[in-house]
């Protein structure tokens, strides 16, 4: 369904002009929309409110409520440093503290693999908001990435705990850092919108989902530095824009010490947009017909 | 000058829809989807190779819920949109607010449109009253301005003011659906889409919503309500447009609209007859015939104010000796029974000579008479009730037929308003002088 504005001139009988900025919709099928960005951005209010609900509501009813947020990293970083560090003896960036390689690690990891998981189902966990009323459908599965953002945002405090315990200071480098939360935003984003698309048709997908993040946490360099990767594989490697966004936060965090593999980063990065410029297109090619197939 | 706001043109909506072995239900396995193209291209090739013409069918088959539908709403009216289950009515809604794209054709819509397919859209029961008072204007597209600013109506509208920070979850329904619509009524858009909102909540809210949406509809808002409730379209909407299986039938003024909707409900224009008693509704003892209207020497469905209204049915009795009696309801346009009247003598102002009396075999017509001006102006709608046996037995057939009483001018030579009121009889009334005075201003008191 598509929109059109234009200016229409309405005057009244006694001869005074009066010129009202009145919207004109044209529904049709397969309309080009022109205005579909700006709609978007006229929407924003209900973006802020939806993020907000999924925000509020997402510890209600627990007893340690947003300490959630925190425990579970916080452990997932615990035992991952025992198996790869202590149990598998895999080295870290220079000196940079095993814990602090994984945590710094983690964050990313937990920012995509959360937003991803949650967006990709956000569709049909709004099948009631979207076979009733009508707003630009971006806006589901980009509100829900916000709780992730929150989330994440909560688990950089640790991160700072972590750096105060082990005396670590971070270089200039860690003022790019919200370059790289966006990186990481955009890497979800794609595949998410991709996924939640298909899942309103095929709701297999929300299966394939969990499966898809387990498996992401052993391919991506989490527990492990990507510098273990073999110099001729890792150009290979850095196919998962996962590792991009690590490599970049690692680099940010760890400062010197983590040494950022460009064409790896770069080819990371291109996959991402990749993926960004598949999942909008296709979302915005399904969007129209969500309601009836959801 | 018109100003047309909505312009539908051609509208039409297709659903691809399966049969049988067609996956369905719109819960679809990547899995069902495999199977059944295997199944689907192995039928196929068996079509090919036996040289039979592939029939695509057997399977699939596409549904027009919308079709051809062309209308014109101007700028101010409220239109009500009306039809039996499965005409389209909210398939229409859903393309005009957005929701769907049309199939075919195309609507041209000035102004903002804000839709209320169901009360409590995007509700969450973990949140508060008060939150959700936010997040359900803001998913029907008000702004938070208009939120903040409307908030302490809503809020009193709603009458939970105590309940505003508790989750809505610990509501009770009648709660719950009366702060849904409480947000719903202060919509500010220029096109308000309305489906069956009206049927919820007790009958003191529900007289509540219609009050406000006359309200937002006198303000020179556009309304589209769709309602199975024939009297809030009537009392809401100037103009109906009647739906049947996707296709417009008649759209205009709303009493003939409704009118032409009542009768075609009964398939019959002027009486509700059966000719065959084996088709027509009842039991082993009795079947109805027909009922009709009959006013002022003839069977017809407008009765002038001041004409008696002679209700008529007939039935046939196919069990001999049937002790029989018969009842009418008489309900007005909102449901609410007006009256129930039936043929035993302590109710009728004289005996129904067949009362308690064996009946034959055969077709009887047991009539009654409502008096002239008796009856306010309206649409009254009539139940019928065949007893036997005591009541042991009985065929309730419901809105069997339905006239329309209009106004003659006869009770309207000193008021011409709006005469409220189910009934409107003539009283006796008269003034006496009790006790004058010649003292202006003065009365002396006994």
């Amino acid at each position: 369904m598509k929109m059109k504005k234009m200016n229409t001139q309405v005057s009244s009988k006694t001869g005074s002009h009066q010129t009202t900025n009145e919207l004109v919709i044209v529904l049709e099928q397969g309309r080009a929309d022109k205005y579909y960005w700006s709609d978007l951005w006229r929407y924003r209010e209900l973006f802020l409110i939806l993020a907000w609900r999924d925000l509020s509501v997402r510890y209600k009813q627990t007893v340690i409520g947003v300490l959630w947020a925190i425990i579970r990293p916080l452990l997932t970083m615990v035992v991952f440093t025992i198996i790869f560090s202590g149990v598998a003896n895999l080295p870290s960036d220079g000196e940079t503290p095993y814990a602090l390689l994984v945590f710094s690690a983690m964050l990313p990891w937990t920012l995509f693999s959360s937003s991803l998981s949650d967006a990709s189902n956000s569709l049909i966990q709004n099948e009631n908001l979207i076979s009733k009323v009508y707003f630009p459908r971006l806006i589901v599965p980009t509100a829900t990435i916000v709780t992730a953002l929150a989330d994440f945002l909560i688990s950089l405090v640790i991160l700072f705990g972590l750096m105060v315990y082990y005396r670590f200071v971070p270089g200039w480098q860690m003022l790019l850092l919200p370059a790289f939360i966006l990186i990481a935003l955009l890497a979800s984003l794609g595949p998410s919108l991709y996924i939640t698309t298909l899942n309103v048709k095929y709701r297999d997908f929300r299966y394939v989902i969990p499966f898809l993040v387990q498996f992401g946490l052993y391919i991506s360099p989490v527990g492990f530095s990507s510098s273990v990767i073999p110099e001729q594989w890792r150009l290979l490697y850095s196919l998962n824009p996962v590792v991009g966004v690590i490599d970049g936060f690692r680099w940010c965090i760890l400062g010197g010490e983590s040494v950022i593999y460009w064409p790896g980063f770069l080819l990371s990065i291109g996959i991402v947009l990749a993926f960004l410029w598949l999942g909008v297109s296709q979302f915005r090619k399904m969007e129209k017909s969500f309601a009836d197939l959801i | 000058m018109p100003d047309t706001v909505i312009k539908a043109e051609n509208l039409g909506k297709s659903y691809i829809i399966g049969h049988q072995e067609e996956i369905g239900g719109g819960y679809l396995a990547l899995r069902e989807v495999l199977v059944h193209n295997i199944k689907n291209f192995w039928h196929k090739t068996k079509d090919i190779i036996q040289g039979n013409p592939i029939i695509q069918g057997s399977t699939r088959e596409d549904f027009w819920a919308l079709k051809d539908v062309s209308f014109e709403i101007q700028r101010g009216e409220a239109v009500g949109i009306i039809g039996r289950n499965g005409a389209g009515k909210s398939t229409l809604l859903k393309i005009l607010s957005r929701i769907t794209e049309p199939s075919a054709g195309r609507v041209t819509i000035k102004g903002r449109v804000a839709s209320l397919l169901e009360v409590g859209t995007g509700f969450h029961p973990e949140l508060t009253g008060r939150e959700n008072i936010y997040l359900n204007g803001s998913i029907l597209g008000m702004t938070r301005i208009e939120i903040k600013r409307n908030f302490d109506e809503i809020v009193s509208f709603s009458g939970v003011e105590k309940f505003l920070d508790t989750p809505v979850k610990r509501y009770s329904s009648g709660m719950y659906v009366r702060l849904a619509f409480a947000v719903a009524a202060h919509l500010e858009p220029e096109i308000l889409v309305i489906d069956e909102v009206l049927a919820v909540g007790d009958a003191e809210f529900q007289k509540k919503c219609l009050g406000k949406m006359g309200e937002v509809a006198s303000e020179g808002r556009t309304v589209l309500v769709v309602s199975h409730n024939m009297g809030a379209i009537l009392n809401l909407c100037q103009n109906t447009i009647l739906l049947n299986q996707g296709k417009l039938i008649k759209a205009g003024n709303t009493e003939e609209v409704v009118r032409y909707y009542l009768a075609s409900n009964n398939k019959k224009d002027e009486v509700s007859a059966w000719n065959e008693p084996e088709k027509a509704p009842g039991n082993k003892i009795f079947r109805l015939h027909a009922v009709r209207i009959n006013s002022d020497g003839a069977y017809k469905t407008d009765v002038a104010i001041d004409k008696d209204i002679q209700i008529e049915v007939e039935y046939w009795i196919l069990q001999p000796g049937t002790i029989s009696h018969t009842s009418i309801h008489l309900l007005d346009k909102l449901g609410t029974v007006v009256l129930a009247s039936t043929n035993f003598p302590s109710a009728s102002i004289k005996p129904d000579q067949w009362f308690d009396k064996p009946h034959p075999v055969g077709l009887f017509k047991t009539s009654c008479t409502i008096p002239a001006n008796f009856l306010n102006e309206g649409i009254y709608s009539i139940h019928v009730i065949l007893l036997s046996n005591k009541g042991a037995d009985e065929v309730f057939v419901k809105d069997v037929t339905s006239f329309t009483v209009y106004e003659t001018g006869e009770m309207r030579k000193e008021y011409t308003g709006v005469w409220i009121g189910v009934v409107r009889p003539k009283l006796a009334w008269k003034t006496e002088l009790l006790n004058s005075s010649k003292e202006p201003g003065k009365i002396e008191r006994n």
